[in-house]
């Protein structure tokens, strides 16, 4: 039985820089799986390789025990990888309804015909989307914002929207780019506890890129750790937290300098 | 725009009907009123269909002239050579819709051939790659001796009256707005605000992209084939990228993506130059300072009440 996601010895240069090297990665249907690392090592460039967003020069990603080579971003998100940003990318001129709308609709059968026609087919379905759609809003304490414009919430519960949008696609891997950057404490805490309910509620795989140590301890229940590129170490939170290497990573080395 | 799904083919029929009883009263009306009556409605579609590409879509495309000059001269051409040996007598309306549908489906392939190649390129690139375009549909024209070359294509019959302008502008209206306020519709939108995150959701940028080009080019072909009948003769100075401005204009001061804002527009800017005829050859400066002033006193657009998402319901 194959892992949910599979990188092979992933690799990708861009012109003489090697910006993931020969990772190894399977995260598994139920995985909480964190990947770490200090400050352009590398981790948003495999956000970009998981979905599509990059080819890797060498090496073969597979999700459902499927090549995933040469597929677009939206042929992903259709197989089940959805994805948040590291700067938050929500569409800014919607309603945060409409920004959960536009990802509810992958997974209907409606378009341009029934968008003219407007008979009572498209009616039914437009009102099923609405019921999705709140449902999810409920579910996460968005629902009064519903009309509001979704540039116009504050930056916790634009993250959070982003969340939802993601889930909106019916993920079976949801993949999470630094969730918690630029969050002050509180909001840390409430991201940890949001994080562990969506993998009950959806029962899905969770991919999460952080370089808060922090954040990734609390939640995942596996670690990888990447540095210049390099998986470097990868176990349990208490395992990488003791690993000499990824101390180093972090800290640096423990020689005086010069 | 916040009608319900079901209203909004009642509200389609109503406008059809009533430019069709309208028209029945054109005689009365003074010709120079009823001209510029008709160029409202033709500039209405114009506007209302690029509004797709450039507002809901964000691609901001040149080249509307060119799609609305393959119009002209497919639907003129059209019915140049199917009068000159028959009398149509009662049955001209429909040589006339088969001739603009022709036009319009012609400007569609063409936008289409435009389209897949040009919308690989965003922004700035877009707007030159489809004024380039735009401006060698109009040289072809000008070299094309059937359609009688620089001195134009005459003696094209004046179908055009103002129940086929605003009938078919309001037809553009329903299909513009229905495509766009629909949860399918708003993956124009998802593109505007942002490719990559669109296609994260599972949209296919490309596709839009294209569909909204191609219904686009459409319309205009329809607008340019209304023209040819309106004005009865075609020259293909006509069709230059001024003529695109002129559009994109109405688009940008309706409030990019604002249906009624545009519509409203492409109200004021036909019926602005004609208001300012008293001042003579100082008539486009003065045009021209208004647009600024326009635009700088309002320049989310002319029209913005109520908002540009829709809710379901």
């Amino acid at each position: 039985m194959p892992a949910l996601l599979q990188l092979a010895r992933v690799t990708i240069r861009f012109g003489g820089l090697t910006a993931v090297s020969e990772l190894d990665l399977a995260v598994g249907d139920q995985d909480l799986f964190g990947l770490i690392g200090p400050n352009g090592a590398g981790k948003t460039t495999v956000f970009n390789l998981i979905t599509g967003v990059y080819q890797p020069t060498s090496g073969e990603i597979t999700f459902k025990g499927n090549s995933t080579a040469g597929l677009k971003p939206h042929q992903l998100a259709r197989l089940g990888i959805a994805r948040t940003f590291q700067n938050i990318r929500l569409f800014a001129s919607m309603s945060v309804f409409d920004n959960v709308r536009t990802a509810v609709q992958l997974h209907r059968p409606h378009g341009i015909r029934d968008a003219l026609w407007r008979g009572r087919g498209f009616r039914a379905g437009e009102a099923a989307v609405e019921k999705q759609v709140m449902e999810l809003l409920d579910l996460f304490n968005l629902s009064r914002f519903r009309e509001e414009d979704a540039k116009c919430l504050s930056y916790g519960d634009q993250r959070r929207l982003e969340i939802v949008r993601a889930l909106a696609t019916r993920p079976r891997l949801l993949l999470l780019d630094e969730p918690a950057a630029g969050m002050n404490p509180t909001e840390k805490a409430d991201l940890s506890r949001l994080v562990r309910l969506v993998k009950e509620k959806f029962n899905i795989a969770v991919l999460l890129v952080e370089h808060d140590m922090q954040v990734v301890m609390g939640i995942c229940e596996r670690i990888a750790v990447l540095d210049y590129g390099v998986k470097i170490a990868e176990g349990t939170p208490s395992e990488v937290r003791t690993n000499p290497k990824v101390i180093e990573a972090y800290l640096g080395q423990e020689t005086p300098k010069a | 725009m916040m009608r319900s799904p079901a209203g909004t083919k009642r509200w389609l029929l109503l406008a059809v009907l009533a430019a069709f009883a309208v028209s029945f009263f054109s005689a009365q009306f003074n010709r120079y009123y009823l001209g510029i009556a008709i160029d409202i409605g033709i500039n209405i579609i114009l506007a209302v269909s690029l509004n797709l590409i450039n507002g809901h879509t964000g691609q901001f495309s040149l080249g509307h002239a060119g799609f609305m000059a393959v119009g002209a001269y497919t639907a003129a051409s059209i019915t140049l050579a199917l009068s000159r040996h028959i009398a149509w007598g009662a049955a001209v309306p429909a040589l006339f819709l088969v001739a603009l549908l022709a036009g319009g489906a012609m400007a569609a392939l063409v936008g289409l051939a435009v389209g897949a190649p040009s919308l690989r390129v965003r922004g700035d690139y877009l707007a030159i790659v489809t004024l380039g375009f735009g401006e060698i549909i109009r040289v072809i024209f000008q070299n094309m001796e059937s359609v009688g070359a620089a001195s134009g294509l005459k003696g094209i019959p004046a179908y055009t009256n103002l129940f086929w302008a605003f009938g078919l502008a309001a037809v553009t209206v329903y299909v513009v707005a229905g495509l766009v306020n629909s949860t399918y519709g708003r993956g124009f939108i998802a593109v505007h605000d942002d490719e990559v995150a669109a296609s994260a959701m599972g949209v296919n940028p490309t596709r839009y992209k294209v569909t909204a080009f191609v219904t686009g080019a459409f319309f205009a072909g329809v607008a340019g084939g209304l023209y040819a009948h309106h004005k009865q003769f075609l020259s293909p100075t006509g069709f230059d990228f001024m003529k695109s401005i002129d559009i994109v204009v109405m688009v940008i001061l309706g409030g990019m993506g604002r249906t009624a804002g545009v519509i409203l527009a492409a109200i004021v800017l036909t019926i602005l130059p004609e208001l300012l005829r008293g001042f003579a050859s100082y008539r486009m400066i003065i045009y021209s300072l208004l647009i600024i002033a326009l635009m700088m006193t309002r320049p989310q657009g002319l029209f913005t009440l109520g908002r540009k998402t829709v809710a379901v319901k």
